[in-house]
């Protein structure tokens, strides 16, 4: 196995999964730099999210390394590990807690001890009220804070979702089309807030959106059946003949 | 549930308990406020089968595990009360064998089979109670919660499990009495079972015991070990891509539920006066989810309301139209999926998350 550079926080290289024969990753390498933002883009069963299930533990690749930092292999650990480790994820579908209030979401998501014996006798500590108020005003929710989840607008549930993956304090974050179902301002409000988290985070995201890409204005990953079909700016991916091809061509 | 919903519950538990208690001790046969010790034995019938609502409540209304096997815990302790109860009739029995139940004198067994040591303390009786069901539900549920079985098909194992203890206990080469289980008992803890006094104070201490269980369950359900519970309950998936591992939070409340189910089950034979392989009957798990269905599921009183006000329909019912009483029971079930969702305590509770603060 390649050893990452040091500056690599996250390294896929020939990863494949396949699901009863059908190549849902055929191949797949993919680095990203700490610090970095990176869109993910491609047409419909290009291995996007099969990707993100890959790097949370969520599916094991057939073939392949994914290693964390400069040496910790993913495929050997499962979801709750991961997740220890310092990679958040945001689904495609907003999920919430939705009968708890949008406070309590935080609560459970804040970085901490996860353990049973700890949660049982666990009280809410300044500490984290602060970090739950500084989350509030970032992700723009602080006056519904006593709201049942369930309760909350689509883009409200998303946003939420962010939150909670900022909660968790993660080193990488996976956002899973975030700006699905959004309305315009929403949508620019979140570019916004990708932005602003990027400042201390290393953020992936899966994005359907061209004009929202082209908003986060960062490198490009195009995939395609499973691997990646082309790679560089925004500009530099949409002149490429063949994602035009796969995008226009059929 | 608020702070003031549970006072009211502890004071109706105990003090219902408690007022059953001295009519029955205190006021004479010939008063009009006079309660028999059928009624008392009753009502202690009704806080066991509480106990039991309660704790299935407290895994299938806050974890979602829709356990069709929970009797089986409550038998178990049953059972393990049954043995204590079988050593203290001693030579009392039909055949006055000191040391051997009748059963075993009557299949002609010479000495005590090794699990039936010890069973003349009660201490260690109640320890069994609770250590039997728990060790199984631990077992049991390590098994299935890691291999992440759950909806449907983790409730079709527990009724397996219910029902394979059903078969089991049938045997007489068990050595539980098969078919007839474990039955005629004198006295317990020396005193004697068929004095109204003794019937009194196992109501009450029924009551001390489902009381202590509710306060305990309320503090597990509003700590942050409650709302990680609630979270796997709705999004067991997302909990995981939170770093919390489900399988613990599940094992944890299950065996606790267990637990809870072995003493109900303890407090019941004595006030029942046998234990027999039909408590491990599949339809008695089921008719408990209905009680909690009825009353209303993840409210934890709303179980406890349920089983009461169901088993007091079923007391009346059978009364009345014995062959009726499954339909009447299968029809309620269905009524209150369609018409109260939310149980009886649905009526009542507003449409408002809890606060956190």
């Amino acid at each position: 196995m390649k050893r990452p550079h040091s500056d690599t926080l996250l390294y896929l290289n020939g990863v494949s999964v396949s699901f009863d024969g059908f190549k849902a990753l055929n191949s797949l390498s993919l680095i990203v730099e700490k610090g970095e933002m990176r869109a993910v883009i491609g047409p419909n069963g290009a291995g996007k999210t099969t990707m993100m299930d890959v790097i949370t533990g969520k599916t094991r690749p057939d073939q392949g390394d994914v290693v964390f930092g400069t040496d910790t292999d993913l495929t050997k650990l499962d979801e709750p590990a991961i997740a220890a480790l310092g990679i958040g994820r945001k689904f495609q579908k907003p999920t919430v807690f939705e009968p708890h209030s949008v406070w309590d979401n935080l609560l459970l998501a804040l970085a901490g001890d996860r353990r049973p014996r700890f949660t049982l006798w666990a009280r809410e500590t300044s500490e984290e009220q602060d970090k739950i108020e500084e989350i509030l005003t970032t992700i723009r929710l602080k006056d519904l804070r006593q709201h049942r989840a369930g309760d909350l607008s689509h883009g409200q549930k998303q946003w939420l979702e962010i939150g909670m993956l900022l909660a968790q304090e993660p080193l990488l974050l996976l956002v899973d089309e975030p700006v699905a179902g959004m309305t315009d301002a929403e949508t620019a409000q979140t570019a916004d807030l990708l932005r602003e988290i990027n400042r201390t985070k290393s953020v992936v995201v899966v994005e359907h959106d061209m004009d929202f890409v082209r908003a986060l204005g960062v490198k490009v990953t195009v995939l395609h059946e499973g691997s990646v079909l082309s790679e560089g700016s925004i500009d530099h991916v949409s002149a490429d003949p063949k994602v035009v091809e796969v995008y226009l061509g059929r | 549930m608020s702070r003031l919903s549970l006072s009211l519950s502890l004071l109706v538990i105990l003090g219902g308990a408690a007022l059953l208690a001295v009519l029955n001790l205190a006021a004479p046969p010939s008063s009009a406020f006079h309660v028999s010790t059928y009624v008392v034995s009753l009502a202690g019938k009704y806080l066991c089968f509480a106990i039991l609502a309660l704790a299935l409540d407290l895994v299938w209304g806050f974890a979602g595990i829709l356990s069709l096997g929970h009797a089986a815990f409550f038998a178990l302790g049953g059972y393990a009360m049954g043995m204590y109860l079988m050593r203290q009739i001693g030579t009392r029995g039909v055949y006055g064998n000191a040391v051997l139940p009748d059963f075993m004198v009557f299949l002609n067994w010479q000495e005590l089979p090794w699990y039936w040591m010890g069973f003349d303390n009660p201490g260690f009786a109640i320890l069994m109670a609770l250590a039997v069901p728990g060790v199984l539900a631990l077992v049991f549920g390590w098994l299935a919660f890691r291999s992440r079985v759950s909806g449907v098909y983790l409730s079709i194992i527990t009724q397996a499990l219910t029902y394979a203890l059903l078969l089991a206990f049938f045997r007489n080469d068990m050595g539980f009495g098969g078919n007839n289980g474990l039955t005629d008992f004198k006295d317990i803890v020396g005193l004697d079972l068929h004095l109204d006094s003794t019937r009194s104070g196992l109501l009450l201490l029924t009551a001390a015991v489902l009381a202590l269980q509710l306060m305990v369950a309320r503090f597990l359900v509003t700590s942050r070990f409650g709302k990680v519970l609630i979270a796997v309950r709705d999004t067991e998936s997302r909990t995981r891509f939170l770093g919390y591992r489900p399988e613990r939070y599940k094992l944890f409340v299950f065996v606790l539920s267990a637990v809870m189910c072995g003493i109900g089950g303890a407090l019941y034979v004595p006030q029942i006066g046998i234990i027999n392989p039909s408590e491990f009957s599949p339809a008695n798990s089921i008719e408990a989810v209905i009680w909690v269905a009825v009353g209303g599921r993840g409210t934890l009183i709303g179980a406890i309301l349920g089983a009461i006000l169901v088993n007091f329909g079923k007391t009346i019912f059978t009364g009345i139209l014995p062959e009726l009483w499954l339909f009447a029971l299968g029809a309620l079930f269905i009524l209150v999926t369609l018409l109260l969702p939310n149980g009886v305590l649905g009526l009542f509770a507003r449409r408002k998350p809890e606060k956190s603060q």
